[in-house]
C-alpha cells in the first residue's frame, strides 16, 4: 500500500474535498464498500459473541481462517471458498464437542495449535510453489488483512454471503437472545438451544471469513469484538446495543481506512488501533461515570 | 533443510542418528529444543490447570510486539520478547486478569492482544529491512538456525527456570489448585501468581526461534492435556508432559531435517496426533470393556 502514497493527494482540512479525493480511486471506493458489509456483519456477530462468552472460540476461528485461506492458495482453490468451508467446519465441531468437553479452553487450544502447524506449511508450500507473488506477501495479507487488494469478484462473493449471514441472524435474533441470555429457561420453554448454537457458530466462520479480507485473521479481535464491547460498555439493553456496535465498527473502519489512506500505514493497523483506543475511551468514560454517580449520591444524602 | 537433497533416511536408525548430529545446526536445535520442551512441559502444566490458556496465548502474541519493536530499534529479539512480556504479565496481574474468566476479562486480555498483534505488524511495516524473512521466524520459529550465543541462553535460562520451579512448585500446586485455602495458609498467592506470568513469558521469549509465538500453545497445551488425560496425580503428569513435549520436539526435528517441510508443523502435528489418540483411547476404553463384560444378546442364543 505505501508504495502508491507517492502520487496520492496529501490531507487538507477540507474534509469534505479529502473524502472526495479519496473516493475517486476505485480501490478506495472498493475497500470503503467492503470495510462496510464486513463492519456490518462483524459488529451484529460480534454483539452475540460477547453476550454468549464466546471471545476464545472466535479468535480461535480467526487462527483457522489463516490456515483456511493459506491451504486454499497454496493448493490451488479460490481461498474464499475454503477459507469459509475451513471455518465452518471447525465452528460446528468446536460448538459439537464443546458442550461435552469440559476443559473447553483447552481442547481448543488443543486443535488451535495445530491448526497453525498446518497453517506453518501451507505458508511453505505457497511460498515455495506459489505462482507468480512467491515472496510471501500473501500471507502477510492473510496474515494482518489487505483491503486495498480485494478485487471486485470478491467484493461480490462478500457481499453476498455477509448478505446472506444477515439475513439469517436477523430471523433468529429474537431466540438466539433468549438462549444467550438464559439457556435454562429457553430450553424450558422450547426454543432448540442447541440447534441455535450451532447456527450461530456457523454464523461465527462466515463473518471470521469474511473479517479476514479486511483485516486479516490475527486482528479480527478488533472489528469482531471490540465494538461489541464497546457498546455493552456503554448500554445494557441489548438490541440498542447492536445498533451501537454495528455502528461503532462502522466508524472504526471508515475511519481506519481514511487514516490508512492519508499516513501510508497498514489500514488493518490504523482499524485495530483506533479500535482499541475507542475501546480504552469507553471503559475510562464508564468508569468517569460511575464515579460521577456515586459521588452525586454523595452528595445528595 | 537446505541439504536434503544429498540425505535421506534409511533404516539404519544409528546412520539416520549420526546424520542428524553430525552437524552443528542440528546439535543446536536439539540441545535448544529439549531445553524449550522441558520447561513448557512444567510451566504449560501450570497453565492449564490455572485455566490460563487464554493469557498464555495473549503473552505469546504481546511478545511479537516486542520481538518486531526489538528488531525495529535494532536489540535482539529475545530481549524485547521478554521485556513486552514482563508488562504483559504485570498488566495481566493488576488488572485482575489472570484469576478468573469471566466475560469482561476475556475481552480485555483480547483488545491488549489485538493491539499488541497491530503494533507488531506497524514495527514491521516501520523497520522494512527485516520485513519478509523476520515475520515468519517470528511467528513460528525457526528452530534450524539457532546460533551458539541463543543457545548457551537457552540453557542457562532454561536452568534458572527448573531450579525456580522445584523450589516453588509445592507452593505453586496448592495455590493454584484451591487459591483461597492457600491463601488463608499463609502461601503468597498473588505474589506466586505474579511470579508464575513472568516465568510464562520468559518461557514463551525462550521458546520463540524454536517454534515461534504462535506455535508455542502446542508445547504448552498439548502436552499437558495428554498428561491430564492419562492421570490425575500432578507430579506424574509434570514429569508425562515434560517427556512428551521433549518426544514431539525430538520426532519433530528428525523429520524436519529429513524432509524439506517446517520444523514447526511436524512438531504441533505429532503433538495433536497423540492428543487425538489418547483422547479417543478414553472415550472407547471403557465402552470396549463393557462390550466385552455383556452378556451375549437375545438373537445369539
Amino acid at each position: 500500500m505505501h508504495y502508491l502514497i507517492g502520487g496520492l493527494p496529501p490531507f487538507t482540512l477540507n474534509l469534505w474535498q479529502d473524502v472526495q479525493h479519496m473516493l475517486a480511486y476505485d480501490f478506495m471506493r472498493r475497500a470503503m464498500l467492503t470495510g462496510t458489509l464486513v463492519s456490518v456483519i462483524a459488529g451484529m456477530v460480534g454483539t452475540f459473541v460477547v453476550l454468549r462468552h464466546q471471545s476464545f472460540a472466535g479468535e480461535s476461528l480467526s487462527d483457522v481462517a489463516f490456515t483456511g485461506a493459506l491451504g486454499g492458495a497454496a493448493l490451488g482453490f479460490n481461498p474464499l471458498l475454503t477459507l469459509l468451508g475451513t471455518t465452518i467446519v471447525v465452528a460446528l465441531a468446536m460448538g459439537g464437542l464443546g458442550e461435552r468437553l469440559r476443559g473447553r479452553d483447552v481442547a481448543i487450544g488443543t486443535v488451535l495449535a495445530w491448526v497453525l502447524g498446518l497453517g506453518d506449511l501451507f505458508l511453505f508450500l505457497f511460498t515455495q510453489h506459489g505462482s507468480g507473488r512467491g515472496t510471501g506477501f500473501s500471507g502477510v495479507a492473510v496474515l494482518f488483512g489487505n483491503v486495498l487488494g480485494v478485487s471486485n469478484a470478491q467484493m461480490v462473493s462478500i457481499a453476498l454471503v455477509s448478505g446472506l449471514a444477515l439475513l439469517v441472524l436477523l430471523v433468529i435474533a429474537r431466540p438466539l437472545l433468549f438462549a444467550s441470555l438464559d439457556p435454562d429457561v429457553a430450553a424450558a420453554r422450547g426454543v432448540p438451544v442447541r440447534r441455535l448454537g450451532l447456527l450461530f457458530m456457523a454464523l461465527v466462520a462466515v463473518t471470521v471469513s469474511v473479517a479476514t479480507l479486511a483485516v486479516g485473521a490475527l486482528l479480527i479481535f478488533a472489528l469482531l469484538l471490540l465494538p461489541a464491547a464497546i457498546a455493552q460498555a456503554l448500554t445494557a439493553r441489548p438490541f440498542r446495543a447492536l445498533a451501537l456496535a454495528v455502528g461503532i465498527a462502522l466508524v472504526v473502519t471508515w475511519g481506519g481506512i481514511t487514516i490508512g489512506f492519508y499516513s501510508g500505514y497498514p489500514i488493518s493497523v490504523c482499524i485495530s488501533l483506533l479500535a482499541f483506543v475507542t475501546y480504552l475511551g469507553a471503559l475510562i468514560w464508564r468508569w468517569q461515570g460511575i464515579s460521577l454517580l456515586s459521588n452525586m449520591s454523595k452528595y445528595t444524602r | 533443510m537446505v541439504i536434503t537433497d544429498a540425505i535421506g533416511p534409511s533404516w539404519d536408525l544409528v546412520a539416520d542418528y549420526q546424520i542428524l548430529t553430525y552437524y552443528h545446526f542440528m546439535q543446536n536445535a536439539y540441545l535448544a529444543g529439549t531445553v524449550v520442551a522441558i520447561i513448557a512441559g512444567i510451566v504449560g502444566y501450570f497453565m492449564v490447570l490455572r485455566g490460563q490458556s487464554f493469557a498464555g496465548h495473549s503473552l505469546a502474541n504481546v511478545g511479537f510486539a516486542g520481538a518486531t519493536g526489538a528488531t525495529l530499534v535494532g536489540a535482539s529479539p529475545i530481549i524485547g520478547l521478554f521485556l513486552a512480556g514482563i508488562l504483559a504479565a504485570l498488566g495481566i496481574q493488576a488488572l485482575g486478569l489472570g484469576t478468573r474468566q469471566t466475560r469482561q476479562n476475556d475481552i480485555a486480555v483480547g483488545a491488549i492482544f489485538t493491539a499488541s498483534l497491530a503494533f507488531g505488524y506497524l514495527f514491521l511495516h516501520l523497520a522494512k529491512s527485516a520485513y519478509g524473512s523476520g515475520i515468519y521466524a517470528v511467528l513460528f520459529g525457526n528452530p534450524l538456525g539457532i546460533g551458539d550465543a541463543d543457545v548457551r541462553l537457552i540453557l542457562w535460562a532454561g536452568f534458572a527456570v527448573v531450579l525456580l520451579a522445584i523450589v516453588s512448585a509445592r507452593p505453586l500446586l496448592f495455590a493454584s489448585l484451591d487459591p483461597d485455602v492457600a491463601a488463608a495458609r499463609g502461601v503468597p498467592v498473588r505474589a506466586l501468581g505474579l511470579g508464575y506470568l513472568v516465568v510464562l513469558a520468559l518461557v514463551v521469549a525462550l521458546a520463540v526461534q524454536v517454534i515461534g509465538v504462535l506455535l508455542i500453545f502446542a508445547l504448552l497445551v498439548t502436552p499437558a492435556a495428554i498428561a491430564n488425560a492419562l492421570t490425575t496425580r500432578p507430579l506424574v503428569a509434570i514429569a508425562l508432559a515434560v517427556g512428551l513435549g521433549i518426544l514431539f520436539t525430538w520426532l519433530g526435528l528428525a523429520v524436519g531435517f529429513f524432509w524439506p517441510y517446517p520444523v514447526g508443523f511436524f512438531i504441533t502435528t505429532f503433538a495433536f496426533a497423540a492428543y487425538v489418540v489418547v483422547r479417543g483411547g478414553r472415550w472407547l476404553w471403557p465402552r470396549w470393556q463393557r462390550f466385552l463384560a455383556a452378556p451375549p444378546a437375545e438373537g445369539a442364543r
